[in-house]
């Protein structure tokens, strides 16, 4: 146990570090000093609204890196969260605002049309994935550009845009619609569907370690081969697994549209789906460990702003997310060998067999 | 658990068909292909009123939005010959774009080029190191260049050319190449195809844009393809580095140096990126690099790759068609867009006799069936959502893959996780 704790940290600290010190090199060549802009960005953080906005972006984060975790266990890369959630929250602004039902229900019917939305955005990827064997990172990233598209399509003022102020935006949410948050005055305001992030956190820990489905997910991922031998229908496994994390992603969009923009406007927040990629990464695909990674991510994301007065342009935080992606999937390689050479010493050393460490599968 | 333990069998582009027998040889198959392009869209732009379809100003549209396409689908099939797969190919021809951008500004044209396919190929070195030294799974360590590539793209360009160009977010113009015409050629088809005689014209419009203001950057891939074939397919270098793609164990056996072999291909991958990036800084009016420039075309380069069957000649004609729906899209008017549709129906049509003539009636049936749908749509509608145009590319992307992908045959070995001394 302590030795799977060890190597389960290790790999996260070790990326952190290494991307940390990578970006220190990027600060001094560019003439700032690291330590006082890592203190400018942790004192930004008492700021205005700036705490409040990190909470309310790590749930954000969480759900997209959920939705990205759900692909991985079944070895799919679904980059097309992107598009999924654009379109999600799309389809689910307009519904949500053409239709008035009682509060509550109102809400829990637009975040199931969201769902919906997302995984029929993902529905054609897996289709050409089981029937056409076309690979889904390219499958998607073209229905990610298909769905900007299809967004600026829908938005416009003869389709259901409408101009409200100098912006377009969908028509609005009724009130029964929206989900009221957590005020704090000045401090800003707390999305209430940061539960639903917390709360699909633990339906997905439980899913996947407690039920037949998960199981067959990660035996699927692990060994197609063995989990085909087991009776997993592998095609099935595929499409269900990419429509869950289409259905996921569909709802990456809605506590800023429930919870503060009560339409889809024009300026839609994008990147969600690259960072919940990074993040599934970065936290191994354990709910808790996505948990932490989102509260780095939004932590970088929002504290950037007070980089420029030192300086420095605030872009260095994606370079910094990009590299701590980038670290933390070599030093997982690394742990990993590290691991699989010390487990060969210990069954060396118990059959009494002298093993090479190279020469054993 | 993590993503780094990925099966080989699923890590391929796509699934392994049994391998077939060519009928013809390459180049008479890309000669066919031409020529039926050509017919289709001599015939649609005769049918349909709409000469902008065959225009020089389309064909050279076609060219300059192609070129990048085309370097990125070279940079593909290095990387994956040696067995790479590298989703990278975005993040490196971004780096490429602002290397291009300012090598450019500061030396001139040439050195764009040149500096674009250095930043390239650092892009590259970093796939290979976490690919080819840690096993790291190959998409996964793409797409954190992707992001990587974008992020540090985004900060240089913010930290130097923002004091020069007071925007953030693009770079000072750069001189851009002289371009040269046929003298006399270019002229004479001018004249056939203000003639507007049926297929001649047409003709002479596309000959004339492939000779009427050639930038040296059309030259620099032209040759970069035949490089490619040479290198690749005829030296002993080319014959083990393809052996590194399809049995990297057997290879290794031989007494080739694999890594040696993964880490050339990879960085020649990133370099003929950043030439892309470059291509694209230079053919785009005024010079200059601006964020979000790339726009998914280093992924619509791996598509090109796929379309062609992992070979050269065929990436350039995917590249050629990748071009051509993006590059129509500039030169002309929405209704031309629109008569693609036309042309669409008449390629399908040739796909049913096609399908019927080989006997494959399920096939057929459903290649008619999206035939008369899209008739339908071309005649209910008089031209496409303004929003979808740019998205062409993509959507042609998604139908190509979704017919093509079955009976491509890849490198036996592409994504597959490889160490030396593993072998069994």
């Amino acid at each position: 146990m302590n030795a799977r704790l060890r190597s389960s940290l290790l790999a996260p600290v070790l990326a952190v570090v290494v991307a940390a010190g990578l970006c220190a090199i990027v600060l001094l060549l560019s003439g700032a000093n690291p330590a006082s802009a890592l203190g400018a960005m942790i004192g930004q953080v008492g700021e205005g609204q700036v705490a409040v906005d990190i909470v309310n972006s790590t749930a954000i984060y969480m759900l997209a890196a959920l939705a990205a975790a759900i692909g991985f266990h079944m070895n799919l890369l679904n980059i097309g969260i992107e598009g999924q959630y654009r379109v999600g929250a799309l389809v689910a602004a307009i519904v949500g605002g053409a239709i008035v039902l009682p509060p509550v229900l109102h809400w829990l019917v637009i975040l199931l049309v969201a769902a919906i939305a997302g995984a029929a955005w993902a529905t054609l990827p897996a289709i050409l994935k089981v029937t056409r064997g076309v690979h889904e990172v390219l499958s998607t990233i073209m229905m990610n550009a298909i769905a900007f598209g299809l967004a600026a399509f829908l938005i416009r003022r003869d389709q259901f845009g409408i101009l409200i102020g100098n912006n377009v935006s969908t028509e609005p949410i009724a009130e029964s619609g929206q989900v009221p948050g957590i005020d704090l005055g000045s401090r800003g305001t707390i999305f209430g569907l940061v539960f639903l992030a917390v709360v699909a956190a633990g339906v997905y820990g439980v899913v996947m370690n407690r039920t037949r489905f998960g199981f067959e997910l990660k035996a699927s991922g692990l060994s197609p081969t063995a989990a085909a031998a087991g009776g997993v229908n592998a095609k099935k496994m595929i499409v269900v697994s990419l429509l869950v994390s289409g259905a996921v992603a569909g709802l990456v969009g809605m506590p800023e549209i429930l919870g503060r923009d009560h339409a889809y406007t024009l300026n839609f927040a994008s990147g969600y789906g690259f960072a919940g990629i990074g993040i599934a990464l970065l936290g191994r695909n354990h709910p808790v460990g996505i948990a932490f990674g989102s509260l780095l991510w939004a932590f970088l994301e929002k504290a950037k702003g007070a980089l420029d007065n030192e300086g420095v342009p605030r872009e260095i935080a994606t370079i910094m997310q990009g590299s701590i992606v980038l670290s933390v999937v070599v030093a997982y390689e690394i742990v990993k060998r590290m691991d699989l050479a010390a487990e060969q010493r210990r069954v060396g050393r118990a059959t009494g067999t002298a093993v090479e460490p190279e020469a054993v599968k | 658990m993590s993503m780094v333990d990925v099966q080989p069998s699923a890590a391929g582009m796509t699934m392994t068909p049994p391998p077939r027998k060519r009928v013809l040889p390459g180049w008479a198959i890309f000669a066919i292909g031409v020529v039926a392009v050509v017919g289709v869209l001599a015939t649609t732009s005769y049918l349909t009123g709409q000469p902008a379809l065959t225009s020089t100003s389309t064909m050279q549209n076609t060219i300059t939005l192609g070129l990048p396409i085309l370097l990125c689908g070279l940079g593909g099939i290095w990387a994956e010959r040696s067995g790479m797969i590298n989703i990278g190919l975005e993040g490196m021809m971004i780096l490429g774009t602002w290397g291009a951008a300012f090598g450019g500004y500061h030396w001139g044209p040439w050195v764009a080029v040149l500096s674009g396919m250095i930043f390239g190929a650092v892009g590259g070195a970093l796939h290979a190191v976490a690919t080819v030294t840690f096993g790291v799974n190959h998409i996964v360590s793409g797409v954190a260049i992707n992001l990587l590539g974008a992020g540090v793209a985004k900060y240089l360009s913010t930290l130097i050319f923002a004091p020069i160009s007071d925007n953030p977010r693009d770079s000072p113009p750069i001189e851009q190449f002289d371009t040269y015409s046929a003298p006399g050629l270019s002229d004479w088809l001018g004249d056939l195809e203000r003639e507007q005689r049926v297929v001649i014209s047409d003709i002479a419009g596309l000959l004339r844009g492939l000779v009427t203001g050639v930038s040296p950057t059309l030259i620099i891939g032209i040759l970069l393809v035949i490089l490619t074939y040479v290198v690749l397919w005829r030296t002993r270098f080319g014959l083990r580095l393809r052996s590194c793609g399809e049995n990297p164990k057997a290879a290794e056996s031989l007494g080739v140096n694999v890594y040696f072999y993964k880490y050339v291909a990879v960085i020649a991958s990133g370099a003929l990126a950043g030439i892309g990036g470059a291509a694209l800084v230079l053919g785009s009016s005024p010079s200059i690099y601006q964020e979000g420039q790339t726009a998914n075309r280093g992924f619509i380069g791996l598509a090109a790759m796929i379309f062609g069957n992992w070979r050269p000649g065929g990436t350039l004609a995917g590249a050629g068609l990748f071009g051509y729906a993006d590059g129509l899209r500039l030169s002309a008017t929405p209704e031309a867009v629109h008569a693609l549709l036309y042309a669409a129906v008449i390629s399908a049509g040739l796909l049913v006799i096609w399908q019927l003539f080989r006997r494959k009636w399920t096939t057929a049936a459903l290649a008619a069936v999206g035939a008369v749908g899209v008739y339908a749509l071309y005649f209910a509608t008089d031209e496409l959502p303004q929003e979808f145009l740019p998205y062409m590319p993509h959507i042609i992307t998604l139908i190509v893959l979704a017919l093509a992908a079955q009976r491509l045959r890849p490198p036996a070995a592409d994504g597959v996780p490889y160490r030396r001394g593993e072998g069994d």
